[in-house]
């Protein structure tokens, strides 16, 4: 019974914020009138309406989260661990035929190069966030560095986008090391807001050196990616992919083979970051992420080991920026802004820290789900919105909280859970 | 016998404030050399600027005669200094085995698997628990742990920070008697830091007590178990 009193406490609070903060949102309402004045219309029924929704879901979550979720979310846990196995070799097959499926809309396919470059994105900044631990709110800077080094070495040297490929990805890994040096004594919040700050720096850079990038104008003129020199043209013709197979060309033959593109990139960050952990250097990046100073005590060059972790998850980004470039065929710094990183740093943090998979399911959530609510209209980004909160009430620590030890002698491996994460601090 | 370890008139500082004051100690090889003294009297920052975190401002630190003062950190624990820091310090979301391998990582991985046996020896409890993560271990085992983490560097001096913290009596002398064994099996060099100042004093070849950043007495361990001061001091609850 107390419980209940608390409960409904609770939701009071709850709704009173509630009310604090939809107040001016959908109470207040700006309005001409016939005058043509700007005049304010009140809207107590929508106001009081949201306010009810607010206290009845609060009152709903505390009463029956009470006993219900701590189980749910453990059992989900231990169901997507037991089936963790099987789950990624059926996500990737399916994301290798997916293109080949017959009568699938050239839109599908599209949306699977937009996935699959945000699955790239999370794949690379979980070097850095879910391995090393390091908060970087600003790794749209390296997708951007990317984007512009294939696009200003293509036009200038005539380069094709094989070629600049290891050209933008070391140039990005250049720049993560330059921002990876003035932060190695920051951590936590200072290195977020850091991160952050380097992120617009690189975007105002863009921006204002007009004569370089052609500021806000952006970029145009890059070449598209070749199967070993095939182009892709609607034309068709000599030296085209449907002229040297002697087939009719069509737009999906172009969106099939970009989607293999990208989704050989992203295999390629998995299949590192993979190894990685495995090694030396990737078990080193996991124990910074626990414990800097236990780290430093056992002889790790700690310096090296966060300029690493920033360069190659840098190297990534500028990879997958520079596929992007060469899709886009246009740049413009209006697709680098805050809202890429913070989107980016969702997929790896709703995913679970770390986790491999958790981040492919998190893009397609992330990314997917608003697409498909297209045809909601306005209400997508609140149906999204309410969804996060969701998740975050019923898996606080991502999708997939666990992580398997990399190393196995004989024994059964244990997963380790998150929940558990803060012991062992004594 | 030439000492593993000098520290000669070393002072350090946290900003402002001074935490050592012209501590000068010996560590002789193959002895186990315990620093006792009340909460934040600077033990732990004495550990610390051994490994050069604070640097020592004044004085010099001398490993095997060569000054390491100015060396980074990471360069000290390669030179065989191996520590288990204040509060254990573990990785608790990596695996016992994993945190062992990154005990081992400094000096490779040829001797590893000799390595883990010696240790599996010293703590049979690893090995109970080798595939678990590391922070659902009892405290009494994160700090054989943290030891055994330490020793996975093969090292000659072996740094231990109130390695009795927060633990059972009998867990703590169980800790103490394989620090024991180490020392006397493998002739390690030891600097033990501790409170508990009862059992590390029984175990010392020599001991040093530091009051406020300074050494005020020296001598052996039974010496200064003898003591009246000490023993009203750390040994009686003050009485």
């Amino acid at each position: 019974m107390s419980n209940l009193l608390e409960d409904l406490k609770d939701s009071a609070a709850a709704a009173f914020f509630a009310l604090l903060i939809f107040g001016p949102f959908i109470g207040l309402r700006l309005s001409d009138n016939d005058a043509g004045n700007l005049g304010i219309a009140t809207r107590p029924e929508a106001l009081a309406l949201a306010v009810i929704a607010v206290f009845a879901a609060r009152l709903l979550i505390l009463t029956w989260g009470r006993h219900r979720p701590a189980k749910i979310a453990t059992g989900l846990g231990a169901q997507v661990q037991k089936t963790g196995k099987f789950i990624a070799p059926a996500l990737l097959v399916f994301a290798v035929v997916m293109p080949l499926l017959p009568g699938l809309p050239n839109a599908y396919i599209d949306l699977g190069v937009l996935i699959m470059t945000y699955v790239m994105l999370g794949w690379g900044l979980n070097i850095v966030v879910g391995l090393a631990g390091l908060l970087d709110l600003g790794y749209v800077a390296f997708y951007a560095v990317g984007a512009y080094s294939f696009a200003l070495i293509s036009t200038t040297f005539g380069l094709g986008f094989w070629e600049c490929l290891p050209i933008a990805g070391i140039l990005a890994a250049f720049w993560g090391m330059c921002l990876g040096f003035p932060v190695l004594r920051l951590r936590g919040d200072y290195l977020a807001i850091v991160t952050l700050a380097f992120g617009e720096i690189i975007r105002l850079v863009i921006t204002n050196w007009v004569s370089l990038t052609g500021g806000p104008n952006g970029l145009l003129g890059m070449p598209e990616p070749t199967l070993f020199g095939l182009r892709f043209s609607m034309a068709g013709g000599p030296g085209t992919f449907a002229g040297f197979f002697g087939i009719t060309p069509a737009p999906w033959q172009r969106d099939a083979f970009l989607y293999y593109v990208i989704l050989g990139l992203a295999l390629l960050t998995n299949w590192v970051t993979l190894r990685l952990r495995k090694q030396p250097l990737g078990r080193a990046w996991e124990a910074l992420r626990e414990d800097e100073i236990a780290c430093r005590s056992l002889g790790i060059n700690v310096r090296n080991t966060k300029l690493t972790a920033f360069a190659i998850g840098a190297f990534f980004g500028g990879f997958a920026g520079c596929f992007f470039s060469a899709r886009q065929g246009f740049i413009s710094p209006d697709s680098f802004t805050f809202i890429e990183s913070a989107t980016v740093l969702a997929i790896v943090v709703l995913g679970g820290a770390g986790s491999q998979l958790g981040v492919v399911l998190a893009a397609c959530v992330m990314i997917g789900v608003p697409q498909m609510l297209q045809s909601l209209q306005i209400y997508r980004m609140l149906i999204f919105g309410i969804a996060l909160v969701l998740i975050m009430i019923v898996r606080p620590r991502g999708f997939i909280s666990t992580r398997r030890p990399t190393v196995l002698l004989g024994k059964k491996p244990v997963a380790i859970g998150a929940e558990l994460r803060a012991e062992g601090r004594g | 016998m030439s000492n593993v370890l000098e520290l000669q008139n070393v002072s350090s500082f946290y900003g402002p404030i001074q935490a050592l004051r012209d501590v000068s100690i010996e560590v002789p090889e193959n002895e186990i050399v315990t620093l006792i003294g009340a909460n934040g009297a600077g033990k732990s920052t004495l550990m610390m600027t051994i490994f050069g975190q604070p640097k020592a401002k004044m004085g010099r630190v001398l490993y095997y005669g060569e000054d390491i003062t100015a060396l980074p950190s990471y360069q000290i624990a390669r030179k065989g200094i191996a520590q288990s820091p204040e509060g254990r310090r573990i990785f608790p979301r990596m695996s016992v085995e994993e945190n062992l391998l990154m005990g081992a990582q400094v000096i490779g991985y040829e001797d590893y698997d000799a390595n883990l046996k010696k240790m599996f020896t010293l703590f049979p409890r690893l090995e109970e628990r080798f595939a678990q993560r590391a922070g659902t271990l009892s405290g009494g085992e994160q700090q054989m742990l943290a030891i055994a983490r330490a020793l996975m560097s093969k090292p000659k001096l072996l740094l231990l920070d109130e390695p009795s913290l927060g633990l059972a009596p009998l867990v703590i002398k169980q800790i103490f008697g394989a620090i024991r064994d180490l020392n006397r099996e493998t002739g390690l060099t030891v600097l033990l830091v501790e409170q508990n100042a009862n059992q590390a004093l029984r175990l010392a070849d020599r001991a040093y007590v530091l009051v406020n950043g300074v050494v005020t007495m020296q001598g052996t361990g039974v010496e200064l178990l003898a003591k009246p001061e000490i023993k009203a001091a750390y040994l009686e609850g003050g009485h």
